[in-house]
């Protein structure tokens, strides 16, 4: 029979192994991803492999530029966050200045609902509903294009935005707002002189994970971006982000050719992008906790 | 007597259905310090909030009864709550300056209100941190966060801030409570300092506080105001047997 000590000691050490176990995935994942993504980089050349536009991974002679792909990532996300800040950020403020209590325990969650929905089904929709709208609309050959998947995203973005924005006003301390009322101002000055800056790196914070969350979207960019893997000079035609060129070519390329190991090296880059975002979120996060606990 | 800043006549209020305040009636006299005292929950300041209606604020809400301030009833249909709150200043429990610097807190009203000259600003800054006795120690860092002071500082920021915009009455919520003792004497000098340009009213729980530095002193005990008076009075000589358990120390 074991004595309560080691039993304890026991389940702290399975409870230790679980903790770090998240950690232990994270570390596998990087590995892999250099182990196999790495040699394309010193095959091609990281500056090529970035800044040249010829993505012929079948051809021969082959071309592994990204250019193409990484700048229309970034388009999109860009136009998505274009739509999603202003309507993110305004439903923020209405739900937790403006709303009755008893509409905002019914309109938030709802928001948040559509966080759940599959991305699969944002695809649905891009592809039969908002593409052949965008193609009447503009006379296009194709609605599926970097307008329609900056429209997706966008509103894929906005329950991120609008919840964790939300959370930021309303964890203002009530003593500024008071403060600013008292001193008669109206609530609208109090809005925007006193809570919006107080907020503001919290919400930048909510602003940088929608963006995390519209470059990484695959599924979706997948079905309504075009596809063409042409620099996105002009929204209104199709374009091809990085992850739906992962998603479409991998399963065609040969385990262990340049062609997986430059997809692989894609998504290298997809990953140190969003790290990036990730400490940048963390460090506004930081900032955002200081100033409203008032050190 | 002297001149009456505000008068509270027959006040009742609400939260929803509890009634917090029952039929108060309170003269505030002019450049006098009026304390309102009594154990936690008792109204006062509940009380306190009704003089600028800051208890609009809360959803389910109501007030009856007359605040006459320089004989206008403020409760009145069309009353500028913006133009009241000027007039009608505030400083609170807990110091609450803004995460801005020390000059944008003070300047903070000013600006609201539309005044965008800086020398004008910047003189009514330097004016109001004199007044509230914090200028000598903050004059060469205006431009730092106004976090970055003492509790004590802070509060004095608060009156600071508060007298920018040049208020006539000043309700104080136990502006004192969250501060040590020489921030607390600091605070108290400075109210007999400031009843000469302003009428004040001040929430406290500390019975000497109270003592110290009001003219009138008015007892709540649950919603009810049960004695107003001098203070002198009111602490010697009580005419109710509850005021006098209360400042005896026999129960709050």
């Amino acid at each position: 029979m074991l004595n309560w000590k080691t039993k304890e000691k026991i389940i702290k050490n399975i409870l230790l192994f679980f903790a770090f176990s998240s950690i232990l995935f994270l570390t596998g994942i990087i590995i892999v991803l250099f182990k196999e993504g790495a040699p394309i980089f010193s095959k091609v050349g990281i500056l090529e492999f970035l800044f040249t536009s010829d993505w012929y991974p079948t051809y021969d002679p082959p071309g592994y530029g990204i250019f193409n792909l990484l700048s229309g990532s970034i388009v999109v996300t860009i136009g998505a966050m274009v739509i999603a800040v202003p309507f993110g950020v305004a439903s923020a403020i209405h739900i937790a200045y403006i709303l009755p209590k008893k509409f905002k325990n019914i309109v938030k969650p709802t928001i948040e609902m559509l966080a759940g929905v599959p991305s699969v089904i944002y695809g649905l929709f891009g592809m039969k509903i908002l593409g052949p709208f965008l193609r009447e609309v503009f006379g296009l050959p194709t609605g599926l294009t970097a307008l329609n998947a900056m429209i997706m995203l966008g509103i894929m973005a906005l329950p991120t935005i609008v919840s964790l924005a939300e959370d930021a006003i309303t964890a203002v301390p009530q003593n500024f707002r008071d403060a600013s009322l008292a001193l008669g101002a109206n609530r609208l000055e109090t809005m925007f002189r006193v809570i919006l800056p107080t907020a503001s790196s919290g919400i930048v914070t909510a602003v940088i994970l929608g963006m995390g969350r519209a470059i990484g979207e695959t599924m979706t960019v997948l079905m309504v971006a075009g596809g063409a893997s042409l620099f996105p000079s002009n929204i209104l035609k199709p374009v091809r982000p990085m992850t739906a060129t992962i998603a479409a070519e991998m399963g065609e390329a040969p385990v262990g050719s340049e062609h997986y190991q430059a997809l692989f090296g894609i998504a290298i880059i997809l990953f140190l992008i969003t790290l990036i975002f990730n400490i940048f979120a963390d460090f506004a996060q930081q900032r955002f906790k200081k100033k409203v606990s008032g050190e | 007597m002297s001149e009456i800043k505000m008068e509270v006549k027959n006040l009742d209020f609400y939260y929803d259905d509890f009634q917090a305040l029952k039929n108060i009636n309170i003269p505030l006299e002019s450049n006098k310090v009026t304390a309102l005292i009594g154990p936690s929950g008792c109204g006062k300041s509940t009380f306190l909030r009704t003089l600028n209606r800051m208890n609009d604020l809360i959803e389910g809400s109501r007030v009856e009864g007359e605040v006459l301030f320089d004989n206008e009833n403020i409760y009145k249909e069309n009353v500028d709550v913006v133009e009241l709150r000027k007039r009608v200043g505030m400083v609170f429990q807990q110091p609450n300056p803004f995460p801005k610097s020390i000059f944008d807190n003070v300047a903070y009203g000013p600006r609201i209100h539309g005044l965008k000259d800086k020398d004008k600003l910047e003189e009514i800054v330097i004016e109001s941190l004199k007044g509230a006795a914090l200028y000598e120690e903050v004059k060469d860092r205006l431009d730092d966060s106004a976090l970055g002071l003492s509790g004590g500082q802070q509060q004095r920021l608060c009156i600071a801030r508060a007298l920018a915009v040049k208020p006539e009455v000043l309700l104080m919520d136990e502006p004192a409570s969250a501060l040590d003792p020489v921030a607390t004497a600091k605070i108290e000098d400075l109210i007999d300092e400031l009843k000469n340009n302003y009428t004040i009213v001040i929430v406290t729980h500390s019975m000497q506080q109270a003592a110290r530095v009001s003219d009138n002193t008015g007892f709540f005990l649950m919603g009810d105001l049960v004695e107003f008076d001098q203070t002198d009075k009111i602490f010697e000589n009580p005419s109710d047997q509850r005021t006098e358990d209360y400042i005896t120390g026999r129960f709050g």
